[in-house]
């Protein structure tokens, strides 16, 4: 069974190797070797998960076997095994429900282009997850980057051109910040092995040496990331980027490429810092601070919002603020929380993404309010599932949304002076999420009458489009199941905290 | 504040004052071009203070020419590695911000973002 060591590796290099495939296959070609390749993967991070679980311990890959101070490597424990296979499963679910839009709203000979930025991101996505070498991280950071990019201008229009230029220069300050503090670290540290550094980190610590630079550094990184992230203030290339690239860009952007960042953030405090020294820092009291202030403004933006898909991005701005929040504590039972609702936030706004373009679809295409009158007896799954949606993410039990504000709350109450704001935070934001949600659930269940109607009306059924019906089925299903019964989930991400350090 | 060590780290001072500039350049400039610019004075900015850290006084590049086999006579010659991979890096989201650059300028004839903004606002009326 020692051979499941290699799976991980294997998923880096499989989906790096499958995009150039498809750009020399046609199109439906790419598009079966594309849907093959990511059940693989994911198949393989389970594989990797039960191994771990197994074993009961994570295990280093030493690429070409070079040993430890010098060699690249690969880490594999059951968190990572898990973010990977639950990112494989979402990324299947995003490419599922977006088919259709993908192949009237990107140009016929772009399309195979698409597989490869997939593919790439997918590659970075897993590499993140997965690397133990801090320059490694950058290198796949920036490539993220890049396919994100290549996501958000494959549909041609002047919104997208604009947009991916707004969010590749954001993206650029933030890269630039985390290449400088990893420099730093490499300095005071002389090692680029997370491992190594973790090491080195807490002999300087222990002797008192260095620890404005330290700081400095760690601060650097988590600005950094966070500006990738797209934490509030730094969001305002968002709703752009969300709002007007086709489905399953919106999708993928808002549930895997800012996770993926948040997902390299843990790993910076658990296995490059040390937990111990990022919470008594100062660092965390400004991402907590920031995290709030990014709860409450996200979704007052969200509420002044018109459009429907811009609203969901919005949305995204208060979820994140919610993460980083989490972040803040500074307590384990926080960061649980934290990576708990990026579990649930990528399962919901994904859904929320791909069911707000099967409501606009029956509205003419427009994805105004005023004109979403009653689409949910138009398209009678899209509605429900909209619903299924608002409902998590504002956060009503039986839903994913509710389990994680349930474990914000909790860990939030162990804190002597963080207590009181991340509750009244956690209770304004929960009503602010209802305002707009509902508003929108409740015109979307408005029945028009008959001398209302618009052109452009339509009805779309699930045998029209099976495809995007089974996405969207999984999604709903996923939800429930993940508010029904997260215990699993949460011992998952627990046991993978500890097999961190 | 003890300011003799910023005199003898005289060219760690240069590096983070570049970084500054190329750092605001991008945040700052309404010009594409300008931003793209600040962008490589930034990324310039780390890899010099990278090779700065890499560089010992008096050592010799890591290639073993005499049969010299002893360690004491290099430099480290890992953030030369970084240097390397940071560039091209670097050199790849150039090429992407510059053709996204061109692609905004054949459409809207102006290479102020701002500018480009109020004519999408304009498009979408």
């Amino acid at each position: 069974m020692d051979f499941i060591r290699n799976f991980s590796f294997f998923s880096i290099v499989l989906s790096l190797f499958s995009g150039p495939l498809s750009s020399i296959l046609g199109r439906k070609w790419a598009k079966r070797v594309n849907t093959a390749e990511i059940i693989l993967l994911g198949l393989m991070s389970v594989a990797v998960l039960w191994y771990v679980l197994q074993t009961g311990e994570a295990f280093v890959y030493t690429m070409g076997h070079f040993p430890a101070p010098w060699g690249n490597e690969i880490r594999a424990g059951v968190l990572e095994a898990f973010m990977a296979a639950f990112f494989c499963l979402i990324m299947l679910l995003c490419m599922w429900g977006g088919v259709r839009e993908r192949e009237s709203e990107i140009e016929a000979s772009k399309q195979n282009l698409y597989y490869i930025m997939v593919n790439l991101l997918l590659c970075s996505l897993l590499a993140l997850i997965y690397t133990n070498d801090l320059f490694t991280a950058y290198v796949f950071v920036e490539i993220n980057t890049i396919s994100a990019c290549g996501l958000i201008m494959i549909r041609q229009n002047g919104r997208t051109i604009e947009a991916a230029t707004r969010y590749m220069i954001m993206s650029l300050l933030g890269s630039g910040l985390l290449l400088l503090g990893l420099c730093f670290l490499y300095d005071l540290t002389g090692h680029l092995l997370m491992s190594n550094i973790q090491e080195a980190v807490h002999a300087l610590v222990a002797n008192g040496q260095y620890q404005t630079p330290l700081l400095v550094s760690i601060s650097l990184m988590c600005v950094g990331l966070a500006i990738k992230s797209a934490l509030f203030p730094f969001h305002t290339w968002l709703p752009d980027a969300y709002g007007y690239s086709t489905v399953s860009s919106a999708a993928i952007l808002s549930s895997l490429v800012s996770k993926g960042y948040i997902f390299l953030l843990v790993k910076i405090f658990y296995r490059v810092i040390g937990f111990d020294i990022i919470s008594s820092s100062k660092v965390i009291h400004v991402l907590f601070a920031f995290g709030i202030a990014g709860m409450i403004v996200g979704s007052v933006d969200a509420i002044r919002e018109n459009d429907i898909r811009r609203m969901i991005a919005y949305s995204s701005v208060a979820q994140i603020g919610y993460i980083y929040m989490g972040f803040g504590l500074g307590t384990t039972a926080g960061v649980i929380a934290s990576i708990y609702h990026v579990v649930c936030h990528a399962a919901t706004k994904s859904l929320l993404f791909i069911a707000a373009s099967g409501i606009t679809d029956v509205s003419g295409g427009s994805r105004h309010f005023e004109d979403l009158t009653g689409a949910g007896y138009r398209n009678k799954l899209a509605g429900v599932a909209f619903t299924v949606g608002s409902l998590s993410m504002v956060g009503v039990p039986m839903f994913a949304g509710f389990i994680s504000k349930l474990y914000f709350a909790q860990a939030a109450v162990g804190h002597t002076v963080k207590m009181l704001p991340t509750l009244i935070a956690l209770a304004i934001s929960t009503i602010l999420n209802a305002v707009y949600f509902m508003k929108t659930v409740i015109r979307l269940y408005t029945p028009v009458k008959d001398g209302e109607k618009k052109a452009g009306y339509g009805t779309i059924t699930v045998r029209q489009q099976p495809v995007k019906a089974v996405a969207l089925i999984l999604f709903i299903l996923l939800n429930v199941i993940l508010g029904l019964n997260a215990e699993p989930v949460i011992g998952l991400i627990r046991t993978g905290l500890e097999m961190f350090s | 504040m003890d300011f003799g060590n910023l005199f003898h780290n005289y060219a760690e001072a240069v590096a983070m004052i570049l970084f500054g500039i190329g750092f605001s350049n991008l945040l700052l400039q309404k010009n594409l071009m300008k931003k793209i610019i600040g962008l490589n004075i930034m990324d310039t900015a780390t890899y010099l203070f990278l090779a700065l850290k890499g560089y010992i006084d008096g050592r010799k590049a890591p290639v073993v020419v005499d049969g010299i086999q002893s360690m004491e006579a290099y430099v480290n010659p890992i953030p030369s590695g970084l240097v390397l991979t940071g560039i091209v890096v670097s050199v790849s989201v150039t090429a992407l911000m510059l053709s996204l650059t061109i692609r905004l300028y054949r459409r809207y004839h102006t290479l102020d973002l701002d500018e480009i903004s109020t004519l999408l606002k304009k498009e979408d009326k």
